[in-house]
């Protein structure tokens, strides 16, 4: 996929849409942002890239109104221009879209969109002129929405259209885009890639902010780098590569490409037969079979929402199936709750949402360690009692040896940084020193230098013989990492291919695509 | 975007709503042609003027700290459960038949007798609404507080029917045995030396609901049904991750809070009335409510929150009679009112804290920020 080069349409003499000068932000002791400089020239998609925590949505959240600066100016098509809140911003002609869309669900898309920019008090008017610009706004943009929809039953990557027509239906010149993809399908991230060249095309500016270097390499004119609340570099896209911008993020050489010598597979550990999950009265999980083995990491490819996620449910005792699932050659309860009996049986389950399931984010970081294994012996004191000051000696340890940062035992799970907060979940997990271990996303939302980390503790288990069923949507991620590739595509196992396989072949696959059809 | 200091919330915010209900208290006795300073002064000296006035205090704060316990437990699991009134007044049948069924031969073996038939009644009269909430998905609001009008007719037939000695007119069961009375704080103190008031009911149940505060607190944050129970309140969806299962931690979590609320009775029934009246409950399950939100569900903070609504209520009794310390002559607030004002303080600490939270929470971003 490429968009082109659109170096000669900036026009040069023309001021930068967004021009930041010597923004500095801090919360009591924290310096979030410190004497940021950027300027984004009209009609160019702009990069912002930076780990967890370098600044980048505190950056944003100035420009949109909802911080106010502790120092520095904000320029506006070269006007200096105060953003004291989120309705100067829009005035500003700045749209933002988040990463959770703030959407009414039982809205339809008009609705959606007329509201807040209301002509008057009855909505007829409204909704007529706003069908009128919405459907010309769709046409142009290739955005493809049905305006009488309700916004519900809109798949997320639709969604994500209203927000951007939103934006757009409010005069929106400069967009910001924050972590957009980190919700879509591979083919929905594409179509979203093609409406922001689209958009830029027709003069618009985008900010697009990602930690994902591919996304920035294939979409991007311009790339601005952030570290630990600073500005490192602004580069033009073309003139770097994926290693330099991530040595720049995280301030040393990142290993991009996971360092792992041959499997040797061993006995087998668990096997699955014919494995359904009906959820709603849909099956959603249409009779799977494999197995693995110890010391191999087995990798399921898919879209998400193919059945990945009521398989590692299945598995770790969170829905209810049919079929067998044997694991050491024993049969496991498919009846009822069994999270605790899989757990008892060697099973040790990094879960695909740590903020839903993984984690209570009210919760202390101890309390999160001990979360799934509150029955275990050495966490009881007597009888009664639990021992919390050994749960939170060893939530200390663990966050030592993960470098869970900042290592505060007694710190609400919510106050960590994504990538933190999978660190405490793995290392929950992956110090149980499971037979298997099943972990869904292990690296979603989680900045660079944390995958590399993950990554390795994930090989590291292999390496001690122990099996892993990884499922994740990033592709590159399943084929970094797996010896075996199992691609799942509407509930069913579409084939089987070894990890080199090009990802045309496991793209096909993952469409529902055979050789035969 | 900025959150309240951990002090500010606990202490500032309470404070604060109870000072907003003071002020319209303040009009509302103003209104009817009364002086809001007379009202609080003979409210303060009424309900902490005096050992028997502290002694009613407390017998007032014994009963809604156990409801407020009561629910307490069970908003930690999520659920809101609002049936402490009926629980409470099977509790009141749970001590009714302990104490005259039995022939104990001590009081402190009445005690433990009325304790277990209270809290097994108590619990019992939760467990439908749990077992309809958990199995069924019932909401729990609407079936307790059925349960709270069928408790009434329930006990108002038992009453009327079964346990009215013969011969009286009065819907309530005959006087308990003398020898099973609790123990009064009079009793307690002078044993230790302490002179103390004989009149206010106050009893021995005091301390076992102090005891049973500090034991919520070790069952909430110092064990695994706590923790479980816990983590259920906050994300089901994750508490079945870890294999918490959700059927049995609401069962459990109502059973305990249905349990506690019914203890309430052994303080009001075998402890103040020494025999079960119609309406034993006096509204208690409710303000047990308003007394759980107003100590953030943290049994501290429930056992001082349950001091304020003890003096508010001994408080409201006492202006009834109170006069005017210059003239002498009584006070002409009637009995509604009194009713209003407590209502008034419940509305703003129960159920407005966020209502000055948020103010709050900006006055602190500004001050964050000017600092």
């Amino acid at each position: 996929m490429s968009l082109g080069t659109s170096s000669g349409r900036q026009a040069t003499a023309a001021p930068f849409a967004i021009e930041l000068r010597g923004i500095s932000k801090s919360f009591g002791p924290v310096q979030a942002n410190r004497d940021i400089n950027i300027a984004v020239p009209k009609g160019t998609i702009h990069g912002i890239i930076g780990e967890n925590g370098a600044g980048k949505s505190t950056l944003m959240s100035i420009l949109y109104g909802f911080y106010k600066a502790d120092a520095g100016t904000i320029l506006i098509n070269g006007t200096e221009t105060a953003i004291p809140d989120s309705q100067s911003a829009i005035r500003a002609g700045i749209g933002m879209v988040f990463q959770h869309f703030k959407l009414v669900q039982n809205f339809t898309v008009l609705e959606n969109i007329i509201l807040g920019a209301e002509d008057g008090p009855l909505l007829n008017t409204s909704l007529a002129r706003a069908r009128k610009a919405l459907t010309d706004l769709s046409r142009e943009y290739d955005l493809d929405v049905d305006p009488d929809a309700v916004v519900e039953d809109l798949s997320v990557g639709h969604q994500q259209r209203v927000e951007i027509l939103k934006a757009l239906y409010r005069q929106a010149d400069i967009l910001i885009l924050d972590e957009p993809t980190g919700v879509l399908t591979p083919e929905e991230a594409d179509h979203l890639f093609r409406i922001l060249g689209g958009l830029r095309d027709q003069g618009k500016t985008v900010i697009l902010i990602t930690h994902k270097l591919r996304e920035i390499m294939e979409t991007t004119d311009n790339v601005s780098v952030m570290r630990r609340g600073t500005m490192v570099g602004t580069v033009k896209t073309a003139e770097t590569n994926p290693e330099q911008l991530a040595e720049l993020m995280v301030g040393r050489k990142v290993l991009l490409q996971v360092d792992k010598d041959a499997a040797n597979p061993g006995r087998e550990v668990l096997r699955v037969e014919d494995l359904r999950v009906t959820t709603d009265g849909v099956e959603r999980l249409k009779g799977v079979s494999f197995s693995i083995r110890a010391g191999e990491i087995v990798g399921i490819a898919g879209v998400a929402g193919n059945g990945q996620s009521e398989l590692l449910e299945a598995l770790g005792g969170i829905a209810e199936a049919r079929g067998r699932i044997v694991m050491n050659g024993a049969d496991l309860a498919l009846k009822g709750l069994n999270g605790q009996s899989r757990r008892e049986a060697g099973i040790a389950h990094v879960p695909e949402d740590r903020q839903v399931l993984g984690l209570i984010m009210d919760f202390a970081a101890w309390e999160n360690v001990g979360f799934g294994y509150h029955n275990d012996p050495k966490y009881q004191k007597n009888a009664v009692l639990m021992d919390n000051a050994a749960l939170r000696a060893d939530t200390e340890a663990k966050m030592a040896r993960f470098d869970v940062r900042p290592p505060i035992p007694t710190l609400a799970a919510k106050n960590f940084s994504g990538g933190n907060q999978q660190k405490i979940v793995v290392a929950r997990e992956i110090e149980r020193n499971p037979d298997l271990l099943l972990i869904g996303q292990p690296t979603r939302g989680v900045d660079i230098g944390a995958i590399e980390f993950i990554h390795k503790q994930i090989v590291a288990l292999r390496d001690a013989g122990k099996a892993v069923l990884l499922v994740s949507v990033e592709l590159d991620e399943i084929r970094s990492l797996s010896d075996r590739v199992l691609v799942m595509f509407d509930g069913q196992i579409m084939g089987e291919r070894p990890p080199q396989t090009d990802e045309r072949e496991l793209g096909l696959l993952m469409a529902g695509m055979t050789e035969k059809s | 975007m900025t959150k309240l200091p951990r002090w500010a919330d606990v202490v500032l915010v309470p404070l604060i709503c109870l000072a907003i209900a003071f002020v319209f208290c303040g009009i509302l006795i103003a209104s009817i042609g009364q002086s809001p300073v007379v009202a609080l002064t003979s409210m303060i000296t009424g309900a902490l003027g005096t050992q028997t006035g502290w002694g009613y205090t407390l017998f007032y704060a014994t009963n809604f700290m156990l409801t407020g316990l009561g629910v307490s437990i069970a908003f930690h699991a999520s659920l809101f459960n609002i049936g402490g009134e009926g629980q409470a007044t099977l509790g009141g049948f749970g001590v009714a038949i302990a104490c005259l069924f039995f022939p104990w031969p001590h009081w402190s073996m009445a005690l433990l007798g009325s304790i277990t038939l209270s809290a097994l009644f108590g619990a019992l009269w939760a467990l439908i609404p749990a077992w309809l909430q958990a199995k069924r998905g019932s909401h729990i609001v609407i079936t307790t507080m059925m349960f709270n009008f069928i408790a009434y007719a329930l006990i108002s037939y038992l009453l009327v029917n079964v346990l009215k000695p013969e011969g009286t007119m009065d819907p309530a069961t005959a006087r308990f045995d003398k020898a099973f009375n609790l123990p009064k704080l009079a009793d307690i103190f002078g044993a230790v030396g302490i002179p103390f008031s004989k009149a206010p009911p106050a009893n021995i149940m005091l301390f076992v609901a102090l005891g049973l505060a500090f034991a919520t607190w070790v069952l909430l944050w110092h064990t695994r049904l706590g923790y479980a129970i816990r983590a259920f309140g906050k994300q089901e969806k994750a508490a079945v991750y870890a294999g918490i299962g959700p059927v049995r931690i609401t069962l459990y979590a109502l059973l305990l809070s249905g349990g506690i609320s019914g203890l309430m009775a052994v303080n009001a029934v075998q402890g103040g009335a020494h025999r079960l009246v119609l309406n034993s409950v006096e509204g208690a399950g409710f303000i047990g409510i308003a007394v759980a939100l107003m100590g953030r569900n943290h049994p501290f903070g429930i056992v001082l929150a349950s001091l304020l609504f003890g003096f508010l209520y001994q408080g409201g009794n006492q202006l009834a009679l109170a006069t005017d310390p210059v003239t002498g002559e009584q006070l002409k607030i009637p009995r509604e009112v009194i009713i209003v004002l407590q209502a008034l303080v419940i509305l703003f600490t129960g159920a407005l804290p966020y209502m000055v939270q948020r103010p709050l929470e900006k006055l602190f971003a500004k001050l964050k920020g000017a600092a």
